[in-house]
């Protein structure tokens, strides 16, 4: 069942073109990952989603169009706010929906542990690691629960041990909870790690050169198989990504746009 | 707190050689207390004329609060509304930079002489002189707020005032405070200044009759109070933004913290 339904979404800045007609899906429980070069559109896309800009095509959501904000957002960065606790940090959006500090309080509290933040509720964010952070910034995106979250590259900002552990304990949580996720990353082993579908955007104007399901079992093992699996996968990503226009018919289910 | 008080040692002697300086030469240079009194002669006629000094020294208070506190309010609402509506900013700010260059001495007398003797002149010229630093700090903060929460906050349905109360207001706080501690040391000079255009009452108009007298150690006795008065104002600024921030410092010793919860994932 589609949750998300996006049919030829356009954006300009001007006579800057941004997004020309990009349509893709989201199924119920399935993570996706819309993956592309830095400054391709990405976070506009996002930005039209959550209602922050206004553009042009069709946005529908189990199968109505996009009406409010069925989605909980994940910023680039963390963008917790320094001057609230950790805790304080993690209820904002259901203070935001009027739910009562206390109230929000008591419903977030029991998730800390399974967050890896148990003992930090009443931290300040500046004591936080970074891998910390991002798990703070998580935890209140999903407390929102909301139907879909919006995941607007949350790893790019940490080193790269941090964010392959992220990588790894973002995939477990998500078998365990699978939320209808949306990833925007340029990391090409992020989107083939975490995704059951990848999207790869063009440079701007962005279209959708390619969809590509992700074969590889879950949970997502390091044995060599699965690796040597992984990595062709990777290999042919970045061909694709890097080489566009080259011809793409190794991938079965590319839906190539030549729009405008 | 050993460390903090450690640390005022070098000013603390420095201060200390100076006025030892300034005593031996009022002493030995062969001026006359009448124009150089030594630091000595000014505390202790300080403190013989402790009863005047108190006097006058109420009133100074008294405008310097009240002006402070009626810029303090201005400098809140006026900015909140040019965060609100950006045409104001363009027609206020041209406005407030010239208020700022308005030469205080020939301002003084005028507004004396508009508002009569009373407290009115005294706030208004507090107020002239503090209100510039805290607006334009202000006006800055609001708009520093990191884009990425104000974004945050509209996706997950909050409006322009709870965004504004959110976000754009803590994230203004240390920009406060820095022209908080700038105009506040501007505060009790102000109060002197228009109490020296006319006054009935003040450390303003003590140090003119003073001076008028001939008794430059009780002109100093004053200042030494303004300046005492200015320090303790600026020191509960310092507290209150550590109280109003209690972030600010930290992060940055528990990297033993830090490390303990990363060893949980």
């Amino acid at each position: 069942m589609k949750r998300l339904e996006l049919r030829d979404i356009s954006k300009s800045f001007g006579a800057l073109e941004v997004l020309a007609g990009i349509s893709l899906h989201v199924a119920a429980g399935e993570f996706v990952s819309i993956l592309g070069p830095s400054g391709a559109g990405k976070s506009t896309l996002f930005q039209l989603l959550t209602g922050a800009l206004k553009g042009e095509g069709d946005m529908r959501f189990d199968g109505a169009p996009l009406d409010g904000s069925p989605f909980a957002f994940m910023p680039q960065r963390d963008a917790l706010m320094p001057w609230r606790r950790v805790i304080d940090n993690v209820t904002l959006g259901l203070e935001v929906q009027g739910v009562s500090r206390r109230a929000a309080r008591e419903q977030v509290a029991p998730l800390f542990a399974e967050f890896g933040l148990a003992g930090f509720e009443r931290s300040w964010p500046a004591e936080l690691s970074g891998g910390m952070r991002q798990r703070a910034a998580l935890l209140r995106t999903v407390v929102q629960q909301r139907d879909m979250l919006l995941l607007d590259e949350p790893f790019g900002a940490l080193d790269a041990l941090t964010r392959a552990a992220m990588q790894r304990w973002l995939e477990g949580m998500w078998r365990r909870h699978r939320w209808t996720a949306l990833l925007i990353t340029h990391d090409v082993r992020e989107a083939v790690y975490l995704s059951d579908r990848i999207y790869l955007m063009s440079a701007r104007p962005a279209r959708i050169i390619s969809e590509i399901a992700v074969p590889l079992q879950r949970p997502r093992t390091t044995g060599s198989d699965a690796a040597r699996q992984a990595a062709a996968l990777e290999a042919d990503i970045l061909d694709t990504l890097l080489n566009p226009g080259v011809d793409r018919a190794s991938f079965p289910q590319t839906a190539q746009r030549r729009s405008s | 707190m050993a460390f903090a008080i450690a640390k005022t040692i070098p000013a603390a002697i420095a201060f200390a050689l100076i006025l030892a300086a300034w005593e031996v030469y009022a002493r030995y240079g062969g001026v006359a207390p009448t124009m150089l009194p030594a630091p000595s002669r000014v505390l202790l006629q300080a403190w013989e004329n402790r009863a005047a000094l108190a006097e006058n020294t109420l009133p100074t208070i008294r405008a310097t609060s009240a002006g402070f506190a009626c810029s303090l309010v201005a400098a809140f609402v006026l900015s909140a509304l040019v965060d609100f509506l950006a045409p104001l900013r363009r027609a206020l700010f041209p406005l407030l930079i010239v208020s700022q260059t308005l030469p205080l001495v020939a301002i003084a007398p005028l507004i004396v002489l508009w508002f009569g003797f009373g407290l009115m002149p005294k706030i208004l010229l507090v107020a002239l002189v503090t209100f510039f630093p805290m607006m334009v700090a202000l006006v800055e903060g609001f708009a520093a707020t990191s884009t990425e929460i104000s974004q945050m906050l509209a996706a997950m349905g909050a409006g322009r005032w709870r965004i504004f109360w959110l976000a754009r207001l803590p994230s203004a706080l240390p920009y406060f405070f820095a022209g908080l501690r700038i105009s506040i040391t501007y505060a009790v000079v102000g109060a002197i200044f228009a109490e020296y255009a006319g006054a009935a009452k003040g450390l303003g108009i003590y140090m003119l009759n003073a001076k008028n007298n001939f008794r430059p150690d009780l002109v100093l006795a004053a200042v030494a109070v303004s300046a005492a008065l200015t320090l303790i104002l600026f020191g509960i600024a310092v507290l209150v933004q550590r109280l109003a921030m209690p972030w600010e410092n930290a992060g940055s010793d528990s990297d033993d913290r830090k490390r303990s919860g990363e060893s949980r994932q």
